[in-house]
């Protein structure tokens, strides 16, 4: 019970996932800062950030709806906090485990993304308005290639729970090559989902000045952001457990290969993000639709031919 | 603050302040869904009377406002208000000064041109060429200060020719700065062309057709992009572009992406004129002596800004200082289009859209009263006199009993 709980609040639960949160965050920052040839942050940039908003005033619009508007930052951390407990961080299997628990994951990473439209929308504020509705219109262009893509490989692997992919992955590794058109759907979907460029148009700053979230401010924005930063997390901790499941046996060489597999991941979104312009919402869902879904059915039906040739 | 009619429409504040301006101005955006069905522009916010001031301070004085009419082209601005000045004063500026003239023009419109990329990148959402082009900034803002003493307003220009000489190290650091940037540049353009985030969001956007170009007299890149051959440096020489080849950069796209071209090239073609001048600079001096008063008369001067064509006009009587300077910067000219550009497009795209005309606020921004009744009267000092007792007696003061006559004033 004490363990379960320990494992739950410190590691790999909460605590863990909140400081590798802000590691992540530093680590994206910096990179995209060498790219761009800027210095970049210090270290403890991501947690003064934190601190610094947590001590800031919370202003709150007259017009909003003042108990959705408090309490939708909270909800959105939760379930960003929930589903982490259902990857698997130390020795490939996860805290907690059951079959199916992918489609739970699933579901949790959808409700922060409701959680910004909502306070958005709650904020009456045009430029959140505004905001929200790409949010929700972008969501609904990458959530199908997106699940789409985490959800193929689980048809070789017989099972639909993280934890049973990541192992039966890390025995038949070569089966990992069948998934690359995934992974790289994964990947452009995953960045849509976490609304980094070229797929920010929700958060625009020079055009609606920071989307959904524009009148947020004080300890509310910082739990937000906080569940952003964990959002991130979650993101490529699940798609290197699903597409890069190797692993060795022993817990701390594992460990240490979880922070490799989601840092690898982490630098090819920030790339991504560097590299290019952002699109327009029109030309993101276009984008989704006519090349990112195709690339995940074409991947399903591949899996649906390789698991009835294993079969037979 | 949003409106919603029964049309669905929703009203979109841009600007005053807002992440996207760089300086106060309004723009109202009608949106239906994504779309921009109305776009109401308002400017204004930083009117700073520089023209009205200009008549109260002697030709030098001016030289230092005028100067600082636009921090970013602050040499086209004082170039002209000298060109003007020299003229009604009869004076020849030596051939050298005029060269040195050129070759700082060419340096702002560098450092002017690799601004405007900057800003435009961010406009939609690529810092990452945002930065890349004010690092490449730095280098031409490290041979102004160089060669002027100052970074931004450089203060090289003087009324009679240039303050200060070039010799043969700057000239060197200046060929060596270009040999450099000229790479970049190339990179900056091959990037335009190909990659492709840049071209969805850049290509048909902000569209203004040769003929529309024509209709609202619109000026620089944004004319040239639409295929009119207008710049100032070929159609009617100033300083020492009557020597310096200069090819004038055009285009046929008339959208964002043809700015973005047409200012690129004109990057290299400014480095071309840069060499050509760093080759063939005449010996001797800098500057003739002017005089203080300049002879009654007016003339119009004209020069090409990197935004477009910029007019200046001065009136003199005869004294120390000047009946009326008039400045006209190119954005004035190019504000008439924005809102047919803007009609009919993204709400995503305004930003680079307003970006792409290159706007230049403060420049442009003058005090115009709109009186919404027709009555119109000519008031002498008499009747204006009387109107301004009228009026403080209404706001409970009595200015009757002092004794003004107009003599004193005049």
């Amino acid at each position: 019970m004490l363990v379960s709980l320990l494992k739950i609040l410190i590691f790999p639960g909460f605590l863990f996932l909140a400081v590798y949160a802000m590691v992540c965050e530093y680590i994206d920052r910096k990179v995209y800062a060498r790219l761009q040839n800027r210095m970049g942050p210090p270290w403890y940039q991501p947690l003064a950030d934190f601190l610094k908003l947590l001590g800031k005033e919370t202003i709150i619009p007259a017009d909003a709806n003042r108990r959705m508007f408090q309490i939708l930052p909270v909800i959105s951390l939760s379930a960003v906090a929930a589903s982490f407990i259902y990857v698997p961080v130390v020795g490939g299997s996860a805290v907690y485990s059951f079959e199916g628990d992918l489609i739970v994951v699933l579901y949790f990473l959808t409700i922060p993304t409701i959680c910004s439209f909502l306070g958005g929308w709650y904020s009456r504020g045009v430029y959140s308005t505004i905001g929200s509705v790409r949010t929700l219109t972008q969501m609904f262009a990458y959530e199908v290639p997106l699940f789409m893509a985490l959800l193929a490989p689980s048809l070789i692997a017989k099972t639909w729970s993280v934890t049973g992919m990541a192992s039966f992955y890390s025995e038949h590794p070569l089966y990992v090559l069948i998934n690359i058109p995934a992974f790289f759907t994964a990947l452009i979907a995953g960045q849509g989902k976490l609304e980094r460029a070229p797929f920010d148009s929700p958060e625009a700053e020079t055009e609606i000045v920071s989307g959904a979230l524009v009148e947020y401010s004080g300890r509310l924005l910082a739990i937000f952001r906080m569940s952003m930063d964990c959002e991130l997390v979650l993101v490529a901790s699940l798609i290197s457990a699903i597409f890069l499941p190797f692993m060795t046996g022993i817990v701390i060489l594992d460990f240490v290969l979880y922070l490799a597999k989601t840092l690898a991941v982490l630098l090819i979104l920030t790339l991504m993000r560097s590299a290019m312009a952002r699109l327009r919402v029109d030309q993101m869902v276009n984008f989704c639709w006519r090349y990112l879904t195709p690339a995940a059915v074409i991947q399903i039906i591949l899996d649906l031919i390789i698991r009835g040739g294993l079969a037979v | 603050m949003s409106r919603k009619g029964k049309d669905n429409r929703i009203v979109l504040p841009i600007g005053p302040q807002h992440p996207s301006l760089k300086e106060p101005a309004s723009f109202r955006i009608t949106l239906e869904g994504e779309k921009v069905v109305n776009a109401v522009i308002g400017v204004g916010y930083n009117h700073r009377g520089l023209e009205k001031a200009c008549e109260s301070r002697n030709y030098v004085q001016d030289l230092y406002l005028i100067e600082r009419v636009c921090g970013i082209c602050s040499h086209t601005h004082s170039t002209a208000y000298c060109q003007g000045i020299e003229e009604l004063a009869g004076l020849t500026i030596p051939r050298r000064a005029a060269y040195i003239r050129v070759i700082v023009a060419e340096l702002e419109r560098l450092h002017s041109h690799l601004l405007w990329l900057g800003v435009a990148a961010h406009e939609i959402g690529f810092d990452t060429l945002f930065m890349y082009t004010w690092r490449d900034r730095e280098k031409v803002l490290d041979i102004l200060a160089e060669v002027c003493g100052n970074r931004v307003n450089y203060g090289i220009n003087t009324i009679g020719g240039v303050r200060r000489d070039v010799d043969e190290s700057m000239l060197q650091d200046i060929s060596k700065m270009a040999d450099a940037l000229e790479d970049q540049i190339k990179y900056y353009l091959d990037l335009a062309m190909t990659e492709t985030t840049l071209s969805v969001r850049l290509a048909g956007v902000g569209k203004l057709s040769y003929d529309d170009a024509l209709r609202f007299g619109v000026v620089g890149p944004v004319a040239r992009s639409a295929g009119i051959a207008d710049d100032i440096r070929v159609t009617e020489p100033y300083a020492a572009y009557d020597e310096v080849p200069v090819r004038p950069v055009t285009d046929t796209r008339a959208d964002v992406l043809g700015r973005t071209v047409v200012r690129i090239k004109e990057m290299l073609e400014s480095i071309n004129i840069i060499r050509f001048c760093i080759r063939n600079i005449p010996d001797g001096d800098i500057a003739v002596k002017a005089p203080l008063r300049i002879p009654a008369g007016e003339v119009i001067s004209r020069t090409e800004a990197p935004r477009g064509e910029n007019i200046h006009y001065i009136r003199s009587n005869g004294t120390d200082k000047p009946d009326r300077v008039r400045v006209r910067a190119p954005s004035e000219a190019n504000w008439r289009g924005v809102k047919h550009m803007l009609e009919g497009g993204y709400l995503a795209d305004v930003p680079i859209t307003i970006a792409a005309i290159d706007p230049c606020y403060s420049c442009t921004d003058r005090a115009i009263i709109v009186d919404s009744g027709s009555r119109t009267e000519v008031m002498d000092w008499q009747s204006l006199r009387q109107y301004s007792i009228d009026w403080y007696k209404k706001q409970g003061v009595d200015t009757a009993s002092a004794k003004v006559s107009a003599k004193e004033y005049f």
